[in-house]
């Protein structure tokens, strides 16, 4: 590869490290000064930000309709979480070593609520709701994002199983274990830094999740639900303090999915698979 | 090696799921945008295609839907080339920071749309972070009011939000070409320019496509950034939709759309695969 650096390719190098620049600072600049303005004394807005103070965030702290809706995201997120992951995990072992009628169709199906815009998820799952008669609750928005990250536990782990040396379930088969003595004690350990992974990034996506809880919303709002709410109210600074801490808790929850993956996969790739799955996507 | 039992165990409880909360809502949907709506606000289950022909003939419908199709087509472009160059840098000259900037590129990636979306609003306000500094700056004396409630703010926020979903597969086509090829075009002869064009280029196709139908299909759908910050100029074809399935209770009406949308995502879905597979090296 030294070869290739050669002047011109050098010059290039520097053109595309300022594009990189420019295209990081449009990704983060607005979120830096979204985190800023949570501090700003004089409300969001007005340049520049002056009397800076915590005031907001103790607002935020004694607000009981924003911690109501933090215990209703995090139930939902947990509940979603575990629907997600029992259907999830078989659904991605079953598309690797079982033949079955209608797999590609299923494989497609599992996979569509990641790319499908939310609001066809979320006014699917309506009608089907309307339909049962099942009010809507916290319970409709936890089946809806259980459903919809289902594809994110099965690309997760079917990544994981890439991986995986099929010879230790055969040796486990062949010494007499059963197939769920085999599942439990082989293939789920074998896996599980891809189901944890998988976990961090379904609870936090669904924490996050607006479009399809949009549409399956009950009495009860979800974190995302009720700054909605508010915004329509007109902004505060308390939104960006619940904004700031909003990230700063994705922020940590993405960064060790990361961790986990690069452990497990140790090459830069991680993640791609989730959006672009060739190995999902073969006919 | 895998028992037959095994297997099923392991087919059912998905298949079923995925059934009854996928495909048996998709179906519904189906059926919903052949059924309508009676004087006293029931769904009517007798089939009919009178939706079909109420967006046929309304205006409204058609230059909502192009709307939304130029907004989308505007963030695909944009997404394209903020990504393109930055996923060829990281891939090719990021040496040791590697690594790093690409976990700047998946933060934001799944870091939350809300947020995402609401400092937009806070910075493109007519009192806004924007606004204020160029006053303070004495660029401008009265507050810019084309920032926010726009397309031009719906573009804009959809363009942040979708970037980081196309430079992710371009990136992974990238890393996949053959660095040998590289070499080789270069030990030819050729310009970086050229084997940028004629070799690097066309092997990173299939991301472009892949990154491209990502761009379009997920910011075609979208509803609430136009809501937060596009205004009345701003509304797009979901944003219909919702009104249908909300105040205008029209759920018929409101399904037909969405089963139109659905019809055109998947069948780009479908495409994108197509040429990811044509122009993939095997």
């Amino acid at each position: 590869m030294e070869r290739f650096v050669t002047a011109a390719a050098a010059g290039r190098s520097r053109w595309l490290l300022a594009h990189a620049w420019a295209v990081f600072a449009f990704l983060y600049l607005p979120i830096a000064i979204l985190i800023l303005y949570s501090f700003n004394g004089q409300g969001v807005g007005g340049f520049p930000p002056h009397h800076l103070t915590l005031d907001w965030y103790r607002t935020l702290f004694s607000d009981a309709a924003i911690w109501d809706s933090v215990l209703n995201s995090l139930e939902v997120g947990c509940a979603a979480m575990i629907i997600s992951l029992t259907f999830g995990i078989p659904a991605a072992l079953a598309l690797d070593r079982a033949q079955f009628p209608g797999k590609a169709l299923f494989r497609r199906l599992v996979l569509l609520p990641l790319i499908l815009p939310g609001i066809i998820t979320g006014l699917s799952l309506l009608m089907l709701f309307d339909l049962m008669s099942l009010r809507l609750s916290l319970l409709t928005i936890t089946l809806g994002h259980g459903t919809a990250l289902i594809s994110v536990a099965t690309t997760e782990v079917f990544a994981g199983l890439q991986k995986l040396d099929r010879a230790q379930e055969e040796a486990s088969l062949d010494l007499g274990a059963n197939h769920w003595q085999t599942f439990w004690r082989i293939t789920v350990p074998s896996l599980k830094l891809s189901i944890i992974g998988a976990a961090l990034l379904i609870f936090t996506l669904s924490m996050d999740e607006i479009a399809v809880s949009f549409f399956l919303i009950g009495r009860d709002n979800t974190l995302p639900l009720e700054i909605w709410g508010r915004l329509r109210r007109g902004i505060t600074p308390e939104i960006n303090a619940v904004s700031a801490i909003i990230f700063a808790f994705s922020l940590i929850t993405i960064v060790l999915w990361y961790r986990l993956r690069v452990t497990e996969k140790g090459a830069a790739e991680v993640g791609a698979e989730l959006i672009e799955s060739p190995a999902l996507s073969e006919g | 090696m895998f028992s037959r039992r095994y297997k099923a165990l392991l087919t059912a409880p998905p298949l079923i799921w995925v059934t009854v909360f996928l495909l048996v809502p998709y179906a519904l949907m189906f059926c919903y945008s052949f059924w309508s709506v009676s004087a006293s606000q029931t769904i009517v289950h007798s089939w009919n295609v009178d939706n079909y022909k109420e967006l046929l003939q309304k205006a409204v419908y058609w230059q909502t839907l192009l709307r939304s199709m130029w907004i989308a087509v505007r963030v695909m472009l944009f997404s394209l080339a903020l990504g393109y160059p930055l996923a060829y840098f990281l891939s090719f000259f990021a040496g040791s920071r590697k690594d790093l900037l690409y976990q700047l590129v998946i933060i934001p990636l799944w870091v939350s749309y809300l947020v995402r979306a609401y400092a937009w609003k806070t910075i493109l306000g007519s009192d806004g972070v924007l606004n204020t500094l160029l006053q303070y700056l004495h660029v401008t004396r009265h507050p810019l009011d084309f920032l926010l409630y726009s397309p031009f703010a719906v573009v804009l926020t959809l363009t942040h939000i979708y970037t980081p979903f196309t430079i992710l597969p371009i990136y992974a086509a990238l890393e996949h070409v053959p660095r040998s090829l590289v070499e080789a075009s270069h030990d030819l002869g050729a310009t970086p320019s050229q084997t940028f064009w004629r070799v690097i280029f066309p092997l990173s196709i299939p991301g472009v496509v892949a990154g491209a139908t990502f761009a379009f299909v997920l910011s075609l759908g979208d509803f609430l950034a136009p809501l937060l910050l596009g205004g009345p100029s701003g509304i797009m074809i979901s944003n219909i939709v919702v009104s249908l399935f909300g105040a205008a209770y029209n759920w018929p009406l409101g399904a037909a759309i969405s089963l139109g949308m659905l019809v055109i995502v998947v069948s780009l879905l479908f495409l994108s695969e197509k040429l990811e597979k044509k122009w993939s090296v095997s």
